[in-house]
């Protein structure tokens, strides 16, 4: 199995490729489908989380609050994808060390902006130019993550909303009659109902996030499409393993592992959908009780 | 729990009030020999090396980092890095936006490659990278430009018939040549744009002034000369 890789020239066939998909730069492709699904598994719970939010607010009888939740799906929503993440990733960048600024170098005296430079105190800078490589990384990785989430989020705001509305009335007027207050109602009988509904369009948000993350390379992250293009270009003997434009094949490898991903997600909602439909008041429901009963 | 929030957070904004003399190079990563990511996934080629040495000789700790090439200005503008070493020619429209040091190489001739030499140039489809000086150069001229994010894709456009030809650096192009049988250099070199720089923020002159002495330097005892042999093999001019 352990071939001597130290001289590629010498190589020749299976030796050779085995060498080739074990170079250090094959090893950090490999470890970039971890980013993408890092990214997948930090996303998805916090887009829920804002999701939530936003269905919370636009629901809320305090106006203030609707209107924020109403805003935030409607603006997010209607603005393209890419046109949110080269901004939101820029303007938050530059509004966490504008703020860091603020409070760190009060006595600082030249203006931030000097012509086209972006110019904070290095003390304020974010992070600092002293850190370590991965630092920035991930401090990248993290602003991916947080624009996703804001993007996700507003969707899966407009989801949670509509399946909040789909709950039956009477199961919140049986709840009312109890003498449960809207809170109790609210967190006892509406949140575990809504989820079947949820379901049908939460697992789309999935399919769609899952489909979402090559944008990390227009971030700047070093994820799988970005290594696949590295890797694939054409080599000059600059390289030690030099060969011709090979993307083609790389990218079908990328094809690969994204229709498995939702192959998986799929499988793994059906039996989701089956569990939630339990003893649900749906057509669904009714048909599981029918056949049990029968 | 909420002393590790506190820990991590005194860390995040109280870290390296010490040490700010680290320089953050970057560079594109694409471009060989200029500069690469090699097998090992290091950046490496002519810039890497020259690079280290003049951070040597400038006593500065460098760190290097890969940027795209489309992004490569605004990002050193917006301080995410605070050099571009990464073969930028100067021009009169970088050096409005951004400050350039010393040239560390004479002007490079641009180059066509194409699959036959019997191509009229000044009709035909060139390829060329987004944001070059021979992007800018074709698209003034008579020829139809289509542009590419990355060096590698313009080659590709013309192995796989997108384009008539690719017009490129000659120091970049004369490898690629060398190896492919089907590519061909074009008897039509342009000479477009200046010697090459490091592209620093117009705000930052120290680091202009350290990198300027750093390169006399190596220009002086003859070093840079040597790395430009080593890596160009005698395709670039030496000083």
């Amino acid at each position: 199995m352990f071939f001597n890789c130290s001289d590629p020239q010498m190589l020749a066939g299976l030796e050779w490729l085995a060498c080739y998909l074990t170079t250090g730069k094959h090893l950090a492709f490999y470890g970039s489908f971890g980013t993408v699904l890092l990214l997948l598994a930090i996303t998805a719970p916090i887009s829920l989380i804002f999701g939530f939010g936003g269905a919370v607010a636009a629901r809320s009888h305090f106006p203030p609050l609707r209107w924020f939740g109403k805003t935030y799906t409607s603006v997010v929503r209607g603005i393209p994808d890419i046109v949110f993440f080269l901004f939101f990733v820029i303007a938050l960048d530059q509004a966490f060390e504008w703020l860091r600024h603020k409070v760190k170098c009060p006595d600082w005296d030249q203006p931030i902006r000097q012509g086209n430079d972006f110019v904070v105190c290095a003390q304020a800078k974010l992070p600092l130019s002293s850190a370590p490589q991965w630092l920035h990384e991930g401090y990248g990785f993290s602003l991916a993550v947080l624009t996703f989430a804001i993007v996700y989020g507003a969707f899966a705001a407009n989801v949670l909303y509509g399946a909040m509305h789909a709950v039956p009335r009477p199961q919140i007027e049986t709840a009312e009659a109890y003498g449960m207050t809207r809170r109790q109602a609210f967190w006892r009988v509406l949140v575990p109902q809504m989820w079947l509904f949820a379901l049908p369009g939460l697992s789309n948000l999935w399919m769609l996030l899952i489909k979402a993350t090559p944008l990390l390379f227009l971030l700047g992250v070093e994820d799988i499409v970005y290594w696949a293009r590295e890797l694939g270009g054409m080599k000059t003997r600059a390289f030690t393993f030099p060969h011709a434009d090979w993307r083609l094949w790389y990218f079908l490898g990328l094809l690969v592992f994204y229709l498995a991903l939702t192959k998986i997600s799929e499988i793994v909602l059906a039996r989701l959908t089956t569990r939630l439909t339990h003893g649900q008041a749906t057509l669904g429901g009714a048909a599981m009780q029918k056949a049990a009963a029968r | 729990m909420k002393k590790l929030i506190l820990a991590t957070v005194a860390l995040v904004l109280g870290a390296g009030l010490a040490m700010a003399d680290t320089v953050r190079m970057g560079t594109e990563g694409a471009y060989p020999p200029w500069n690469f990511v090699n097998d090992s996934g290091e950046i490496d080629g002519f810039e890497r090396e020259l690079g280290d040495e003049l951070c040597a000789r400038a006593n500065l700790t460098c760190e290097w980092v890969t940027n795209d090439w489309d992004s490569i200005i605004p990002n050193l503008v917006s301080g995410n890095y605070d050099t571009i070493i990464a073969g930028m020619s100067v021009t009169d429209e970088r050096d409005e936006v951004i400050d350039f040091t010393e040239q560390y190489t004479l002007p490079d001739p641009s180059s066509y490659l194409a699959m036959s030499d019997d191509l009229d140039v000044s009709s035909a489809v060139i390829a060329a990278q987004t944001g070059t000086i021979q992007a800018s150069y074709i698209a003034s001229s008579g020829a139809t430009l289509v542009e590419f994010a990355t060096p590698d894709e313009t080659i590709a456009a013309v192995k796989n018939g997108e384009a008539d030809a690719v017009l490129a650096d000659n120091s970049y192009l004369v490898p690629i040549a060398a190896e492919d049988g089907d590519l061909m250099m074009l008897d039509a070199d342009v000479l477009i744009g200046g010697g090459v720089g490091i592209g620093v923020r117009e705000s930052d002159t120290e680091l202009k002034e350290k990198l300027n002495a750093a390169i006399l330097s190596m220009k002086a005892d003859g070093s840079l000369n040597k790395l430009i042999e080593k890596w160009f093999e005698g395709s670039m001019a030496t000083f």
